[in-house]
């Protein structure tokens, strides 16, 4: 499951591509190459990320807390969502964003499977940087920086904020433990 | 009877882990064989632009092997040579990322628990504006009448702009900038979790700070180095984008020859033969990878 993590991307493009075309010349399926071949790539070099992040939450987790769920008569459909579900929830979270940033800036791989009549917006960014400098391009970089910076800030801002509000939880939890 | 043949049935485990797993074997593994097979056709001009392997001619099958395209990576020394030079780039800019990397992750673990986070979310975050456009701002810093030149003249420490852009140099900068994180994150999750008693121990034995690093940071961290190394290593080999943008005409990567098989000479096969041929190179590197991580990436890479 590990091996899409550090595979080249031009290997895994071209592969795919490849795969794309025989199964458009034995089944007819993927006769059009798009949205959908981009999708599944995309998904594909994906997984293998989000699988880390994912299990590394999971390895973390505390079993006995689903015990306790099951010993209290949950059975493992309701401990799934109303424990284990909850508690990954961040590690969901992140490893959706990651997902979402890998494939909102892949250039190569979606150049392999995308067909003649769809562009993704890093493909018409190398296109146009290849060509040299662009106003263009400056106008899109200062967008998404300041789009990005504003994200952060209030993703770190949110953060502090749940951090102080657990310090002060844990303190008072002291003071009437004591 | 019900229940001795259940044991032989899947469970449900095997409901929730098959999905992912017959995902990754169709979309994953299968395109390597085909790519595979392909590496052994000839190039045509039809669509596909490739010849099939077997033909069914009366009752006979007949299956042609052409190990043309294999040959011809063989005999022209232009792949020969983007191979070396990849692994060449490859080895020297993950030492360079390693060099500045272990310092970073080194500091970042010894922080006070409440900024490590801070300061690690500083680490990936030019990773969420696109790569590109990060890109396209070393070639606005380091072309020749770029920030970088415009300021060195400015000091008065040369007076002709310096030659960077499109130089192996500018590689080197574009891929240790770009793949550092990759670094610095499994080093600190390996780091994070070193034992502060082993170095006061080694310090009253009296060891010198750096004798205490050497001997004992430094051999601990052994597996959050390999981690990390493959991690820039293996895809700095098939590296495109950066050769291509900040590079010059002549710096050779294997990326950018598959690419321009490809897309330029259309030749499916050859550019499936480098492929392979890469693969081939790459799985060594990628089973110590995925031996290490196992043990090593299991902290964060967001």
């Amino acid at each position: 499951m590990t091996a899409p993590l550090v595979m080249p991307e031009v290997i895994t493009g071209l592969s795919i591509l490849l795969l794309f075309v025989a199964m458009g010349d034995t089944f007819g399926l993927f006769q059009e190459r798009g949205v959908m071949t981009i999708w599944i790539a995309h998904v594909t070099f994906c997984v293998a990320f989000v699988t880390v992040v994912i299990s590394s939450r999971l390895g973390e987790l505390d079993k006995s807390l689903e015990e306790a769920a099951m010993d209290l008569g949950a059975n493992r459909v309701k401990v799934f969502f109303l424990i284990t579900l909850p508690i990954i929830a961040p590690a969901l979270a992140s490893g959706w964003l990651l997902a979402f940033t890998l494939s909102l800036d892949d250039l190569v791989i979606s150049s392999f499977v995308s067909g003649p009549s769809s562009t993704t917006l890093p493909m018409k960014v190398f296109s146009s940087v290849r060509m040299g400098v662009s106003p263009k391009i400056n106008a899109l970089a200062t967008l998404l920086i300041a789009i990005v910076s504003v994200a952060a800030f209030i993703g770190w801002w949110l953060m502090a904020r749940e951090e102080k509000q657990r310090q002060r939880d844990m303190q008072l939890a002291l003071q009437q433990g004591g | 009877m019900i229940a001795r043949l259940r044991r032989y049935l899947p469970d449900g485990k095997w409901a929730v882990i098959a999905p992912p797993y017959f995902w990754m074997l169709l979309f994953f593994a299968v395109p390597f064989a085909i790519a595979l097979k392909i590496s052994f056709a000839n190039i045509q001009i039809a669509m596909p632009p490739y010849t099939s392997l077997t033909e069914w001619v009366g009752d006979t099958l007949t299956v042609k092997v052409n190990v043309a395209n294999y040959l011809f990576l063989l005999r022209d020394s232009l792949y020969f040579n983007a191979y070396l030079s990849s692994l060449k780039i490859a080895v020297i800019a993950t030492f360079f990322c390693l060099l500045v990397g272990y310092p970073i992750a080194y500091a970042i673990s010894r922080l006070p628990t409440a900024s490590r986070n801070t300061a690690l979310m500083l680490v990936v975050l030019p990773s969420w504006t696109s790569f590109l456009i990060r890109i396209y701002a070393w070639i606005g810093i380091l072309k020749n009448n770029g920030l970088l030149n415009n300021f060195l003249i400015w000091l008065g420490v040369i007076d002709e702009p310096l030659q960077i852009l499109h130089t192996p140099i500018a590689v080197y900068i574009g891929i240790v900038y770009a793949y550092l994180p990759f670094m610095i994150l499994p080093l600190y999750t390996n780091l994070v979790k070193h034992d502060n008693r082993l170095l006061e121990a080694a310090y009253d034995l009296g060891c010198r700070p750096w004798q205490a690093f050497l001997k004992v940071t430094l051999p601990l961290s052994k597996a959050g180095i390999i981690a990390g190394s493959m991690l820039v290593m293996i895809p700095v080999v098939g590296e495109f984008v950066i050769p291509e943008l900040m590079g010059g005409a002549d710096t050779l990567m294997i990326g950018r020859v598959l690419w321009q098989e490809f897309f330029n000479n259309r030749d499916w096969p050859v550019a499936s033969a480098v492929a392979i041929v890469m693969l081939i190179l790459l799985i060594v590197p990628i089973m110590i990878f995925h031996h290490y991580q196992s043990k090593e990436l299991e902290g964060r890479l967001t």
